[in-house]
């Protein structure tokens, strides 16, 4: 065993833009949109028939088919046939835990280089049997005389034609993302105005990194789409007040434009050791610094569904011995506002800080300024494990572009889980003034 | 719920046709059950700036195990997390359908007349998501106790306000105004645990003072057994609201010894048998029943509750002397007599309670009630004159004072008159002897140290006397 680790460079990304549930990828598949993001990322890094050591990958919506998507998808690009590769799922976590994987190999030597992808349609979305019509398919298939196959499949009724549809619900209690976001909303009393203020915010940030040609080395056209599809640059707090509530019921605060929209889309991001990126002339983005998971019981202490980043963060602050204050920028994903602004505030918040993280201050609050400066998933759109590798991505290029620094991520998932990360770029951040300048509205 | 037009209109038809002619509709009261906890809800926490009670009501709601969200204040917050309350933050502008069983406001940095706008601004968005029989306690501090001319006028004010709103609330809810001497911040647990649960449940528009402890170090007390190891005295224990003391007080875990009149042993003895107590036999007017008394309780007794009563009504134009001299005899001068008796032999042990029933004739007078309300107003004059001394002692003696509870004797009142006297009162119904007996446990239990001198009304907020 190799007891020595080493640094993870986070090298290059690419992802193809994220479209509108059936709208402009309403016939891609998940393996063609991340093939097409992974040939883009094999253009862009001069990855031409190259063996990786890994590609590791997955998606959220996946077809029975789809069983080893990543490997199918690499087989299909111009990656050296001989890369392997395997699929994880971890619901919005799914890209960044990908990423962490790979990160990890890297780091114990046991690879030089490796892919971290993901992919998810909600528009060509698997459609299941009816669950009795499978059953009966079953039963008949395991009858051995064909009297007895027809015996069972005399049991077929009209009802069995209604197809089973996958839902947007968490199985343990039936109710939604979206409304179990509502809760936490109400528990910690996030408005309606500051959910519209951060998502206004995400448009023209987005917008402001498309003019500035911030994505111009990390976005690569697809089916016609240049520009996430999602993205209203003239959005104002004012034009967003006008909506009505989606969750929360009718006096709820959220609203479509200040939940993530389903879409489509995939990501991917290439990550290496240092000696392999300069041995191919490849730059150091960044270093893949730290990863951590946690997971909160939303079932029976009904903590919040999607407030596990909030206890991700502390853990991995303490290990790495940081505060909250000591970074440079922050990316938190925003599945919906009110998420991070529930994380947010619980940070800032004495009583959550001391009973559920079980320290004796809050971690306190951050600069605003920072968090989320090139736009996020609201904005963005959210393709559930494309968003991974996007923030990564995005986030090195960012950190690298202001000439070093360090910055934070977090991602909220299904079934009360939560991934976040840090990653640190060389350099004392002699840019920056330039770049948030650059990066403001 | 025991009378019949409260069945009738809690049924769905009685309760359109009550909804259309505007009759009186009253809320199913809740009340306590063993095991149950303090509050069967979440309470929110509120205080106005600069107040100093944030931080021992936090500590009283967390050990309470009570379910809290406070308002977004770093002074709330703070405290909070330092009484280790898992609290949720309140935002009224944040919309949800955040419901609450109780409301809990910290008043005391209310120091002058224009603060008192910090009432409406917790109150107005937050009283509609107030749940059946829910509870409002806001805690003051004592006007008498204020250090100048404007807080003590805006500390005054509050009772205007809890009196009203106790009679806004409606659902079954009640709304306590709690007066909160300097160092008597340590003293809230029992008192808002009571006032919070379904124990006060016809408990309205009260006004309570506590004080500082009258011992130096509170017992630690198993909440559900507070009287475990402890001796109570009930007189007149026979029937009626005596035998739902009594019943309460075992409960709580007190060792009984029930006293009755000789005429009424057999009811005595078949309320001892079922809650394992002695039994005291005596006229409690007769000229040795003092010495008697104590002399059955020469091993000391640590709650004397004076239930012992009667009525014997005339206009004072009617009343012959012997009628007015005997109801005097039990409801006053013998309590007084027993009182001595004990205090003198030292048998009143240490953290000991005095607990006195006066009536709500005692404050507001009853036509027809001359010798009764005399009596009853002295049994608060008794517990005012007492309850410094006793404090001096260690001990305490408070009073309750029920309106209309449900029992044999309203039970045989004119229609008329039962029904106004059920329904004049912000509940709209009658209470319960159990009320009573709750009230009184509270003010029995060795937790209520800092419970002293108070006249406790159990009336439902009656409008009569109020």
């Amino acid at each position: 065993m190799n007891p020595k680790t080493r640094p993870v460079a986070v090298v290059g990304g690419n992802r193809i833009p994220f479209a509108r549930s059936n709208s402009a990828y309403s016939k891609a598949s998940n393996q063609d949109m991340l093939t097409a993001a992974l040939d883009g990322l094999v253009d862009r890094c001069s990855l031409d028939g190259e063996r990786l050591g890994e590609v590791v990958g997955g998606a959220v919506l996946k077809h029975s088919r789809d069983r080893d998507l990543t490997r199918e998808s690499v087989l299909g690009t111009r990656l050296a046939p001989e890369t392997p590769a395997y699929d994880v799922q971890q619901a919005c976590g799914t890209g960044l835990e990908a990423a962490i994987l790979v990160a990890n190999k890297i780091a114990l030597g046991q690879i030089d280089a490796g892919i971290a992808c993901g992919t998810d349609t909600t528009s060509d979305a698997p459609i299941g049997l009816n669950e009795d019509l499978r059953e009966l398919l079953l039963d008949a298939n395991r009858e051995r005389s064909t009297g007895g196959k027809l015996k069972q499949l005399a049991r077929l009724r009209p009802g069995h034609v209604v197809p089973a549809i996958p839902r947007n619900e968490e199985p343990r209690t039936g109710m939604s993302m979206g409304e179990h976001c509502a809760l936490m909303a109400a528990e910690w009393g996030i408005g309606r105005d500051e959910q519209d203020e951060l998502a206004a915010l995400s448009h023209h940030n987005l917008a402001a990194a498309y003019e500035r040609g911030f994505n111009a080395d990390l976005v690569t056209p697809y089916l016609g789409l240049e520009r996430d599809q999602n993205l209203r640059p003239d959005s104002t707090v004012e034009k967003l007040a006008k909506l009505g509530p989606v969750f929360g019921g009718p006096d709820g605060t959220m609203t479509a434009a200040n939940s993530t929209p389903l879409s489509d889309g995939a990501s991917a991001v290439l990550l290496a050791s240092e000696e392999w990126a300069a041995e191919r002339g490849l730059p150091v983005l960044a270093t893949f610094a730290e990863g951590q998971t946690a997971a909160v019981d939303h079932v029976h202490k009904r903590e919040g569904l999607l407030m596990a980043p909030a206890y991700a963060v502390a853990r991995m602050l303490d290990r790495a011995g940081l505060t909250l204050q000591d970074f440079d920028l922050y990316e938190i994903h925003e599945a919906f506002a009110a998420q991070v602004l529930c994380t947010l505030r619980a940070w800032e918040d004495p009583v959550f800080c001391r009973e559920r993280l079980g320290r004796d201050e809050p971690l306190g609050s951050i600069d605003r300024d920072k968090l989320n400066v090139n736009g996020g998933s609201l904005a963005a759109g959210h393709p559930f494990a494309a968003t991974g590798g996007r923030i990564v991505a995005g986030l090195a290029k960012a950190l690298q572009e202001r000439g070093g620094g360090r910055g934070l991520i977090s991602v909220c998932a299904a079934g009360g889980q939560g991934v976040v990360a840090i990653l640190e770029a060389p350099g004392d951040g002699a840019t920056a003034k330039k770049t948030t300048k650059g990066g403001k509205r | 719920m025991s009378d019949r037009y409260s069945q009738i209109v809690n049924s769905l038809p009685g309760r359109l046709i009550a909804g259309r002619v505007g009759l009186p509709q009253p809320t199913p009261l809740e009340r306590h059950r063993p095991g149950a906890p303090v509050l069967a809800g979440r309470a929110l926490l509120g205080a106005a700036p600069g107040g100093r009670l944030a931080g021992p009501l936090a500590k009283a709601l967390a050990d309470a195990g009570v379910e809290t969200a406070t308002v977004d204040a770093d002074e709330l917050r703070s405290a909070a997390a330092d009484a280790g309350l898992d609290a949720a933050i309140f935002n009224a502008g944040a919309g949800g359908e955040q419901r609450f069983k109780a409301l809990v406001f910290d008043a005391t940095g209310i120091a002058d007349s224009t603060q008192l706008v910090e009432l409406q601004r917790f109150f107005h968005p937050t009283v509609r998501r107030l749940e059946r029989c829910g509870r409002v306690v806001v805690l003051g501090t004592p006007p008498a106790a204020c250090s100048g001319a404007r807080e003590r006028t805006a500390q005054r004010a509050l009772e205007g306000f809890t009196r009203s709103l106790a009679k806004e609330v409606g659902r079954g809810a009640t709304v306590q105004l709690v007066h909160v001497a300097p160092k008597a911040e340590g003293e809230l647990a029992s008192t808002l645990r009571f006032l919070l649960s379904p124990r006060s449940a016809y408990v309205s528009g009260q006004v309570v003072e506590i004080g500082p402890p009258v011992v130096k170090k509170a017992p630690a007390v198993d909440w559900e057994r507070p009287l475990a190891g402890k001796r109570a005295l009930v007189t007149g224990a026979s029937r009626g609201i005596g035998a739902a003391i009594a019943e309460t007080l075992r409960r709580d875990g007190a060792d009984l010894v029930l006293l009755d009149v000789p005429a009424l042993a057999s009811d005595l003895a078949a309320v001892a048998k079922a809650l394992d107590a002695e039994t005291i036999e005596l006229d409690i007017t007769e000229e040795g029943a003092p010495a008697a008394i104590a002399e059955r309780l020469s091993d000391g007794v640590d709650v004397v509750v004076h239930n012992a009563g009667v009525t014997r009504d005339r206009t004072i134009a009617k009343m012959p002397e012997e009628r007015w001299s005997t109801l005097m005899e039990i409801n006053l001068s013998s309590e007084e007599r027993i009182d001595d008796a004990l205090l003198e032999a030292g048998l009143l042990r240490a953290n000991g309670r005095i607990v006195c029933v006066s009536s709500m004739s005692g404050i507001a007078g009853n036509s027809g009630q001359t010798n009764y309300a005399t009596s009853k107003a002295g049994v608060i004059g008794m517990v005012e004159a007492l309850a410094g001394d006793l404090a001096k002692r260690g001990a305490t003696i408070n009073a309750v004072a029920p309106g209309f509870i449900e029992t044999q004797m309203t039970g045989q009142m004119p229609i008329a008159i039962r029904e106004a006297g059920r329904r004049m009162n912000s509940m709209s119904q009658g209470g319960l002897p159990v009320d009573v007996a709750e009230t009184i446990a509270w003010f029995a239990s060795p937790a209520s140290t800092g419970v002293n001198g108070n006249v406790v009304r159990v009336c439902g907020q009656s409008l009569l006397g109020a």
